[in-house]
């Protein structure tokens, strides 16, 4: 049968197909629909979430020396804070075959930084697949897995953007089980990587590396596709479909496996055409090996190294082969309005944002929907660096600039945020002595991803019922004697809470609380507002809340609420100086 | 090559862009065309600029349209058609509904919304643009939530997809209770494009 699924439906299918039992994940874009379509094969695979991509990584690294066919999904920055455990797990191996999902971001669609992944396959010492497409995704997912269990090694597969969410034709098969495998087994020799251990494991990593090398080159995913002799090109993952539409007529070898290299099949190849190009997104990765190891080609040199590429880019970047013409003038659509992502109508962090502006506060943030607080005109960020930074962060301008400072300024994070990496830094907060006021956007789901449950929300990824973390309770038993909660739709109170806090010289937590709008469990009710034009003075204040469902009517002469945007939130009804903004 | 045919669906997060081109890619599968659809989720789900990309034929390497090769731009709102007319190959058609959504921008910024931009689309593209009221026209078909079916109906004319691969994938896509009234909404969306 054949579907149209998504790299990441498709990476979910092979798991499954392939005999997959466990797969663990923190949620991050572009990889989170990984494990949402996991759930589908809940009969036969255990799927979860877990609080961090580095809790996942070790679940996954426990399943698999049980036996169990395992994956562990994340984002590329994911895999930063997941470094740990997978440094190691590469020398002491796994037992049921273990595919790591790394999903890159290249053009920065959701993300901080654009790092490109394939280093950690080569810093860890694993294999490394990336895949085309969906059909590949869902091949490479069994490869990854027998690959693993053959030469006892985590392999890392690496998608990219436009690999996870778009969606391709696949071909669908029954599953088949893994036999053979059941079991912990006692071997300290090679799970307990103490010293002596580890010193015994790293030449059987090293020997590894030369059978895995070995391996390339036979593996039917590096293959060449020749044509003519003059230009041959190396390339993986999206950047092939890039090429093979750009420069039909070219020779292509096109690596499925790009670490460790299949160095005598490259040498081959590049002995075959006139000119060598590589061509990958990123980094060099690739064009390094291979000047290093002596071939002469070009890379970089040419090819962007910032951003996505397409097919367009790449003809212009090997423009001396395409005679593309180059610097095309482009229609002019600059005097159209931004769209820029916007907090959602009825997001329970407009109000919180809307207060920190108003009270000028220097914010660190986090990452979350709530990044978008430091958009005009709600302008209330000042630092976002990684998962869970806003407390360090904060805490490090306090030791700089000391308690002056620290009474502007506030740390916000969402609470799914907090407990994967926030919590840490609460503890050093209150144990180094600081005066920092942390804002715990509680909006009980783990939003900005599409809402996935965690362990403040009450539910398993798997739908199941299960206990909440208390964030009142564990704030106070970490030390913070003041931890005040609000509702995060009264801005009267929100703004009381937080000055007094602010001004506060000891840490205090302030916990912001109402779901997010778009958790489909709840139950929201059916409130709306409207504007009273009679009342209206067209001041403009309304609009400053930043809402999607506040604008300017027709003339531009009074304020307007789009009734089908509007949930009823009440926060521009509440900066309304004249009362104008009414309940339907 | 030459085979390849490529339709850019734009339009606002909320608006059901990616539904409809789910439902389209499950069509032009059903008739047996190589399909690729690409598109980028996860950050700001209402309100922002939101496009998906969908290219079918024998075989279709890249995922991603190129400027001035798309052959039907398919938008849910008046701007967002604007914004992304430069896909629009030459002998292309823009398939738009009769949508204005003011992004807030346009209140802290010196770029305000456009004053007619469905007159400035019709300026440009003539006999090639098409404007579409679907919003009114599924509220009289009895649920605005037809909407996007009517323009469907408009852009499989257009493309000559057949008839019972898209009901089809209507079908399979819509909660069955409103089977029916989205298929009358698509057959009214074919009648606009003749």
């Amino acid at each position: 049968m054949k579907k149209m699924l998504s790299g990441n439906e498709a990476v979910a299918r092979g798991f499954y197909e392939y005999g997959g039992k466990v797969a663990v994940a923190y949620p991050g874009t572009p990889s989170t629909e990984i494990l949402e379509n996991m759930v589908q094969y809940k009969e036969k695979v255990k799927s979860q979430w877990s609080p961090n991509e580095k809790v996942a990584l070790e679940v996954g690294i426990g399943a698999s020396f049980g036996g169990a066919r395992t994956l562990v999904a994340m984002k590329h920055v994911g895999v930063n804070v997941a470094a740990d455990p997978l440094l190691t797990v590469t020398y002491s191996g796994i037992k049921g075959g273990f595919v790591l999902i790394s999903a890159d971001d290249p053009g920065m669609h959701s993300s901080q930084n654009e790092q490109d992944n394939r280093y950690y396959a080569k810093f860890a010492k694993m294999p490394l697949l990336e895949p085309s497409d969906s059909q590949e995704c869902k091949d490479f997912v069994g490869l990854a897995l027998e690959i693993s269990e053959r030469f006892d090694t985590p392999v890392m597969l690496r998608t990219t953007t436009r690999i996870s969410h778009t969606k391709t034709v696949v071909q669908l098969k029954e599953r088949s089980e893994k036999e053979g495998l059941t079991g912990f087994e006692r071997n300290p020799s090679k799970y307990v990587m103490v010293p002596a251990n580890a010193k015994k494991r790293h030449p059987v990593v090293e020997e590894r590396t030369l059978r895995l090398a070995e391996e390339a080159e036979k593996t039917e995913i590096n293959r060449i596709e020749m044509k003519n002799n003059e230009i041959g090109i190396i390339t993986s993952g999206i950047a092939y479909q890039y090429v093979k539409e750009a420069f039909p007529e070219a020779s292509v070898l096109k690596l499925g496996m790009s670490f460790p290299l299949p160095m005598k099949m490259i040498a081959e190849f590049a002995a075959r055409v006139k000119k060598l190009y590589i061509v990958e997104e990123l980094e060099p990765f690739i064009e390094e090996m291979i000047k290093a190891a002596g071939i002469p080609c070009t890379g970089k040199a040419i090819v962007p190294r910032c951003g996505e590429l397409n097919v367009d880019i790449v003809r212009q970047a090997l423009s001396e082969i395409s005679h593309a013409p180059q610097g095309e003038e482009k229609a002019d659509t600059a005097l159209l309005p931004v769209r820029p992502p916007v907090l959602c109508p009825g997001c329970p962090h407009r109000g919180v944002f809307y207060t920190l502006n108003k009270l000028k506060a220097v914010v660190t943030g986090d990452i979350g929907c709530y990044t978008l607080g430091v958009q005009p005109p709600l302008s209330a960020m000042d630092s976002t660096i990684a998962m869970g930074a806003s407390i360090g962060v904060n805490i490090g301008l306090e030791k700089a600039l000391g308690l002056d400072f620290s009474r502007q300024s506030v740390a916000v994070i969402g609470d799914s945020t907090f407990m994967h990496s926030g919590v840490t830094g609460l503890m050093d907060a209150v144990y180094n002595k600081g005066s920092n006021t942390v804002i715990i956007l509680d909006n009980r789901i783990t939003a900005m991803t599409g809402r996935q449950e965690n362990p403040g929300t009450g539910y398993t990824l798997m739908g199941e019922e299960t206990k909440e973390v208390d964030l009142e309770a564990l704030a106070k038993a970490i030390g913070v004697e003041h931890v005040r909660k609000v509702d995060s739709y009264d801005l009267k109170a929100l703004k009381e809470v937080i000055k007094e806090e602010m001004e506060r010289p000891e840490v205090s937590v302030v916990i912001t609380y109402n779901p997010c709008m778009l958790i489909r469990r709840m139950n929201f009710a059916e409130k709306k507002y409207k504007v009273n034009e009679d009342k209206c003075i067209n001041c403009g204040l309304c609009l400053k809340v930043g809402c999607p469902a506040v604008v300017k009517n027709e003339d531009e002469t009074k304020s307007h609420i789009v009734e089908s945007l509007c949930t009823g939130c009440s926060v521009c009804a509440q900066v309304c100086p004249k009362d104008a903004i009414e309940l339907v | 090559m030459n085979d390849i045919k490529n339709i850019l669906l734009v339009g606002v997060g909320g608006q059901g862009v990616l539904t409809a081109s789910e439902i389209l890619s499950e069509a032009l599968m059903l008739e047996g065309f190589d399909v690729k659809k690409a598109e980028v989720h996860g950050m700001s789900q209402r309100g922002g600029s939101v496009n998906s990309h969908l290219r079918y034929g024998r075989k279709v390497y890249s995922p991603l349209i190129e400027e001035g090769k798309a052959d039907i731009i398919f938008s849910f709102e008046l701007v967002e058609a604007l914004r992304f007319s430069k896909y629009l190959k030459e002998e292309g058609f823009i398939v738009c509904s009769n949508e204005k959504i003011i992004p807030n921008s346009v209140y802290f910024s010196q770029v305000k919304y456009p004053k007619d931009p469905a007159g400035a689309l019709k300026t440009a593209f003539g006999k090639k643009f098409y404007l579409i009221d679907a919003v009114n026209i599924a509220r009289e078909l009895g649920n605005v939530r037809f909407a996007n079916v009517v323009l469907l109906g408009t852009v499989s004319h257009l493309m000559k997809i057949s008839d019972t691969s898209m009901k089809k994938a209507v079908e399979s896509m819509v909660p069955p209770k409103y089977v029916t009234g989205n298929l009358n909404a698509f057959e009214k969306g074919k009648e606009l494009a003749r």
